[in-house]
């Protein structure tokens, strides 16, 4: 049995707009019966393009449902241009989570709604903004990676990007791709790689662009993590490890434990492996000493 | 069942889903609780302490046997229906070296299904045989299926799911004419149906338990006199070799209690329970619009009925069921956390629409006709209540699945 919020719950077994809007601006139907759930969205909006009225008619289980409510709920009374910053990720939160293999819930609750703006703004042959207009664009015009759900690739890229994916399996609760006859996985870990590769392209940019920004005790942070993600494992292969003392400016001052504490190598050690490995993640300006307590 | 007779009233369940699992009968529970307390001792111990155990350990067997028309030294003790499944499987294979082909059918059980599936990539194959749209076998197909290097014939005995009786008989002689051992996962049938195994060409067939109200963590596997079957678990001479491991003598001793209720209420599964099942289901077809049976109606069992309700999910009426305390279960993707409906009913050819929206209601002899009629009252609304949610079955759907109906089939 699915361990379900009770905000779940609670919009399942009370959804809020069910039903159709009468002569819509706009409707956004995405899913269909074969996928085990679909989701159609009918919005009314106002002279400032300002959602008035949301409904949704969904087949699916007691979280597809939910997330429909959630939906129309989320969106009512936003214009168009704020609607269209909705993420999948937004509604999730808004029901205070889902089980991740029911994120693809949300992830659908996030397309109808993108088909739905782009359906108004196609009527009325309007560009998308330039900011939307890539992801909109783009949408349709993917190429479809897992045939036995539809899913594009453009789609899963862009879920993996947004919620943080790093495995096949996370990727198929998100998006269901994959979760059929399952010839698909190496062309979704591909896009992983690609993704991933980026992201962390993306986090080695932002320190270098901002090298002086850090404030101390995001410093510290940064340097624990360093250690504890990039050094440690590494030493803890021959049997040492090390700890942070302390920092003073530029000066980080590490105690070597285990076997590096009496090795001869272990100068060696801090300059040209810890000393490297901190100024690539955390500051280009930091040294690195050496202390000896207890 | 304790479900039932304790507590107060909001703690009743109306259950009916028995093909999942069942209560332990209050008579079994009597005769298990002594091997618990002071009665621990160990069967192959030469003090009579533990020594007398093995006389209760043999009065098991015996009403294992008789339950199944076979003879005790036929039974040999398992932890569940997964194990004389794996232990009928591996055991026939290893004792049969130079064969390494199995034929069963696509709506096996996981525990043969995964099985065969692992051992294709240990050099193994296997021919999975499929069913027509009420779930049953062509025989002319498992014949065609054979092969010279079939070592064995798994069929299940009856569907879990559905409920559909496979022709065990046909296929044990069918395989016995070619030199092949035979094994049936009769999981749903003990209990259920008359099962006389002194008159069978069956070799091998496995049973559980928690099916048919002993608890969970005991089962047995059929093995007939004079067929080769290596041992699953290697260890102690428990079992005459063939299962080594202590056994499990409150399971053991509540297995006999429970198989010999068993045979006291055959008929009753035949009848009154039968009874239950078709007025539950004629009563849901009636009131509930765009319902159908899944599985073929006359060769079934009687305690199952699997019926699906187009153009709604299964988990969300499951839930909303749930509220009134009615538990059933259901072959819808989101039920099993896949995302792929029921491979029973796929492998039927049952349209998604239909698929994604079954319910599957097993009934057991506690179960009686007011809960029967409590059911038939809640679940319409229920399914009027999803399908008013639901944007398919106003006959407009069609361009939006009528074509990923077709192109799903892969």
């Amino acid at each position: 049995m699915w361990n379900y919020s009770e905000k779940v719950m609670e919009h399942f077994l009370n959804p809020r707009n069910v039903g159709e809007v009468e002569n819509p601006d706009a409707v956004g139907e995405v899913g269909n019966i074969t996928c085990g759930d679909a989701l159609r969205l009918t919005l009314k909006l106002d002279q400032q393009r300002r959602i008035v009225d949301a409904r949704f008619q969904t087949f699916g289980c007691a979280s597809a449902i939910a997330s429909s409510s959630a939906l129309t709920e989320l969106i009512k009374g936003m214009t168009l241009e704020q609607a269209a910053r909705i993420t999948n990720r937004d509604l999730a939160e808004y029901l205070d989570g889902l089980p991740e293999e029911k994120m693809h819930c949300s992830v659908m609750g996030m397309e109808a709604l993108e088909a739905a703006i782009a359906s108004y703004k196609r009527e009325r042959g309007e560009a998308a903004p330039p900011d939307q207009a890539q992801r909109l664009a783009q949408m349709p015009a993917g190429e479809i990676v897992c045939r036995c759900f539809g899913v594009t690739d453009t789609l899963i890229e862009r879920v993996a990007r947004e919620n943080q994916l790093a495995t096949v399996e996370q990727v198929t609760h998100f998006t269901k791709a994959g979760g059929g006859c399952g010839s698909c996985h190496a062309d979704i870990q591909a896009i992983l790689d690609r993704v991933v590769a980026e992201r962390e392209r993306e986090a080695q940019a932002r320190l270098a662009a901002s090298p002086r920004k850090l404030t101390n005790l995001q410093r510290i942070r940064l340097i624990e993590e360093t250690i504890e993600r990039e050094i440690r494992p590494s030493l803890r292969v021959d049997g040492g490890d090390i700890e942070l003392v302390d920092v003073e400016g530029d000066t980080v001052k590490v105690a070597l434990r285990g076997h590096c504490a009496g090795c001869v190598a272990s100068t060696f050690t801090l300059k040209l492996f810890v000393e490297e490995k901190l100024r690539e993640f955390v500051e280009p300006e930091l040294t690195v000493e050496e202390v000896k307590t207890l | 069942m304790s479900a039932q007779t304790g507590g107060k009233e909001q703690e009743r369940w109306i259950y009916l889903d028995n093909n999942a699992t069942t209560g332990v009968a209050p008579e079994v529970l009597e005769a298990m609780m002594p091997f618990f307390g002071q009665r621990y001792g160990n069967a192959s111990s030469m003090h009579s302490f533990g020594g007398l155990v093995r006389r209760d350990l043999d009065r098991g067997r015996e009403e294992v046997a008789a339950l199944l028309g076979a003879h005790p030294a036929e039974i040999v003790f398992t932890s569940c229906g997964t194990e004389g499944d794996n232990h009928a499987i591996l055991g026939t294979l290893r004792a049969n070296p130079g064969k390494r082909h199995v034929v069963t059918s696509r709506v096996e059980h996981p525990a043969v299904r995964s099985l065969v599936r692992a051992l294709a990539e240990q050099g193994y194959s296997y021919t999975e045989v499929g069913v027509d749209a009420v779930g049953r076998l062509v025989l002319d197909e498992v014949r065609e299926a054979i092969r010279p290097d079939t070592a064995l014939l798994s069929f299940m005995w009856a569907n879990n799911e559905t409920g559909v009786i496979f022709p065990v008989e046909e296929l044990a002689q069918i395989a016995h004419a070619r030199g092949i051992v035979f094994h049936t996962d009769a999981v749903q049938a003990v209990g259920k149906l008359p099962i006389d195994l002194g008159s069978s060409a069956i070799d091998l067939l496995t049973l559980s338990g928690h099916k048919l109200h002993a608890p969970k963590g005991v089962g047995a596997l059929y093995v007939r006199r004079g067929t080769k079957l290596f041992p699953f678990l290697v260890g102690g001479h428990q079992e005459d070799g063939r299962r080594g491991g202590t056994e499990n003598v409150p399971g053991i001793v509540a297995l006999g209690e429970a198989c010999r209720l068993a045979r006291l209420h055959l008929d009753e599964e035949q009848t009154r329970v039968r009874r239950l099942r078709n007025r539950l289901e004629e009563g849901l077809l009636a009131r509930a619009r765009d319902a159908l049976v899944n599985g073929d109606r006359q060769q079934r069992l009687p305690n199952t009925s699997n019926i699906s309700f187009r153009y709604i999910e299964g988990e969300a009426i499951l839930l909303l069921l749930d509220r009134f305390r009615i538990a059933a279960s259901s072959g819808s993707a989101c039920t099993s956390g896949s995302l792929e409906p029921s491979h029973v009913l796929r492998a039927m050819g049952v349209p998604y629409t239909a698929a994604h929206g079954s319910i599957r209601f097993s009934l057991s002899r506690y179960n009686v006709a007011e809960e029967i009629e409590r059911v038939i009252e809640v679940l319409p609304p229920i399914v009027e209540r999803l399908r008013a949610i639901s944007p398919f079955g106003r006959g407009d759907e069609r361009t939006w699945t009528g074509q990923a109906e077709e192109e799903h089939r892969h």
